[in-house]
C-alpha cells in the first residue's frame, strides 16, 4: 500500500513496511548505518542510525514505515547523538587504526570519518581483552569487537545451523566467542564471509593482512555514504 | 613540577649572537607557530614538511619558533599557535605541553599519538613492571651476559603509568586525526586558522591511520 512520510520535512511516497533506513536511501537521504545489512533480518545493536520519528528518538534500521511518519534525520541534536555513539565505540575497545588489518575496509573507520570525528569526547579507556587464536583459520582480535552480532545470527554451520560465533558474559565482562570444532569445519569462503561481515577488524582470516595498497582501499575508493546510497538505490 | 636538574645547559640559554634588527622586526610582524614533540616518531613533523610549496606560502604570514627544524628549545615570547605532536609518556612531557598551554592562544593534537596516545599507548593494557621488564630486562636483543638494569638518574624522565592523549592533561583546541595526517590536512587546518576560518577540515581529508 502506498503511504506518505516526510523526510526533514521532503514528503515522500513509498510503501507500506518498508524500513525506514532503505526508504531514505531510495530517496537519496543518508542515514549512517553499522550493525545493519540489506535484506538480512534487523540487528538494532549498534544504534548509529538513530532519528527522530514522530519526535521520539528510534533507530531507523528497526521502524517499518506507516502513513504520516514524519522522520528527521539531519537535525542537530540527534546528528549529534549518532556521532557521539560512534566516538563511544573507539574508546570502548582499542582501536589502533594505524596497526588493524581492515584500516581503510572498515566499517567503524568509515562511519568515523564521515561523521567527522576528529577526536573521541570520551575517556579513552583502554580495556585488556584477550586475543583468540585458538581456530586453525580465524583469529579473533577482540580490542575491536562492538558488539554489533552480524556474526552471531548470519554466520552459521552449513550443515546445522548452529551458531558459531557468539557473546559471553554482558556488560564490561562481554566477550565475542568462537566455537572452535565449528569454525575449523567452515568452508574457506564462509571464513572469508564472516570477515568481510564484520564491519570493524575483529573478525581476521590467518595468513591475509594487508592487501590492498593505501590509495585503493575499499572506502578510499568510494566513501560508506556513497556506497550505501548507492546499494539501495538499485 | 621541574626535576632537580645539574651541570646541564640548555642550546637557548647559550650566548648568541643578535639578529639583524631589520630581520627581527620582518619576523616579529609574522603570527608565531611553536612545534612540539612529545612521545611521538616526528611522523607528523614530517608530514608537516609534506606541505610541499604550501609551506612557502604559509612562511609568508607565520614564522616558527621552536620547532625540530629550528632546534629552539623553548619557546622565546607567546605563540599564537602550538603544533603538538606525541601523547603524554613520561613527567618531561607533561611539563612541556604545559609550559606550552600557558605560551600559546591555540593548541592543536596532531596525529593519533597526541588524539589519543597512538601506538605508545598500546602500553596502556600492561602494567609498567611487565612493560620495563619487557623492554630492559627479559629483552630479547640484550647483549648476551650483560647485566640487566632498567634505566634511572635524575636527568631520565619519569616515565608514567599509562599513555595520555594530550587533551586529558591541558585543553586542546583543535585535532588533527591520522598516523601521520595528510601535509594538505595540516595545512588546511593552519591555512584556515591563519586567514581567521574557522577550522574545517572535509570529511575526505579525514583519516585515522
Amino acid at each position: 500500500m502506498s503511504i506518505r512520510i516526510t523526510i526533514d520535512g521532503n514528503e515522500i511516497i513509498t510503501q507500506d513496511g518498508a524500513t525506514l533506513v532503505d526508504v531514505a536511501a531510495e530517496n537519496g537521504i543518508y542515514i549512517p548505518t553499522l550493525c545493519h545489512l540489506k535484506g538480512k533480518p534487523c540487528l538494532g545493536t549498534c544504534r548509529i542510525c538513530s532519528v527522530r520519528v514522530n519526535g521520539n528518538v528510534m533507530a531507523a534500521c528497526t521502524v517499518p514505515v506507516s502513513d504520516g511518519l514524519e522522520v528527521e534525520v539531519d537535525e542537530p541534536e540527534v546528528s549529534d547523538m549518532r556521532k557521539a555513539l560512534v566516538e563511544f565505540l573507539f574508546v570502548e575497545g582499542n582501536h589502533n587504526c594505524p596497526s588493524c588489518e581492515k584500516s581503510g575496509r572498515c566499517d567503524l573507520q568509515a562511519l568515523g570519518c564521515e561523521l567527522g570525528m576528529m577526536v573521541s569526547r570520551f575517556p579513552y579507556r583502554f580495556p585488556v581483552r584477550i586475543r583468540d587464536h585458538a581456530a586453525k583459520r580465524i583469529w579473533l582480535e577482540r580490542d575491536r569487537c562492538i558488539f554489533c552480532q552480524r556474526c552471531v545470527q548470519f554466520i552459521r554451520d552449513r550443515e546445522t545451523s548452529r551458531k558459531i560465533f557468539s557473546i559471553k558474559d554482558r556488560g564490561t565482562h562481554a566477550s565475542i566467542e568462537i566455537d572452535i570444532e565449528l569454525a575449523d569445519k567452515m568452508p574457506p569462503e564462509q571464513i572469508r564471509e564472516a570477515a568481510e561481515l564484520c564491519p570493524v577488524g575483529c573478525i581476521i582470516e590467518k595468513g591475509v593482512g594487508y592487501n590492498d595498497p593505501i590509495g585503493r582501499r575499499k572506502y578510499e575508493i568510494k566513501s560508506i555514504r556513497e556506497r550505501a546510497l548507492e546499494r539501495k538505490r538499485k | 613540577m621541574r626535576r632537580p636538574v645539574k651541570n646541564e645547559t640548555a642550546s637557548h640559554e647559550l650566548p648568541a649572537t643578535p639578529l639583524d634588527p631589520s630581520v627581527r622586526a620582518e619576523r616579529d610582524k609574522k603570527i608565531q607557530v611553536a612545534m612540539i614533540a612529545l612521545c611521538g616518531c616526528w611522523g607528523c613533523t614530517l608530514s608537516f614538511l609534506d606541505m610541499d610549496e604550501n609551506l612557502l606560502r604559509l612562511l609568508e604570514k607565520v614564522s616558527i619558533t621552536r620547532s625540530s627544524l629550528t632546534d629552539i628549545k623553548r619557546i622565546p615570547h607567546h605563540c599564537a599557535i602550538g603544533f603538538v605532536e606525541g601523547g603524554i609518556a613520561n613527567d618531561e612531557n607533561i611539563e612541556t605541553l604545559e609550559h606550552f598551554r600557558e605560551n600559546c592562544d591555540i593548541l592543536i593534537s596532531v596525529g593519533a599519538c597526541a588524539v589519543w596516545g597512538g601506538v605508545p599507548a598500546m602500553r596502556n593494557v600492561v602494567n609498567l613492571e611487565e612493560c620495563f621488564r619487557e623492554a630492559y630486562v627479559d629483552s630479547p636483543t640484550a647483549v648476551p651476559g650483560s647485566k640487566p638494569v632498567i634505566p634511572y638518574h635524575p636527568d631520565i624522565p619519569r616515565i608514567t603509568t599509562k599513555v595520555y592523549p594530550c587533551h586529558e592533561v591541558v585543553k586542546m583546541d583543535y585535532f588533527i586525526p591520522g598516523c601521520p595526517p595528510d601535509g594538505a590536512a595540516i595545512f588546511k587546518v593552519l591555512d584556515d586558522l591563519v586567514n581567521g576560518r574557522d577550522v574545517n577540515l572535509p570529511t575526505s581529508m579525514n583519516r585515522y591511520d
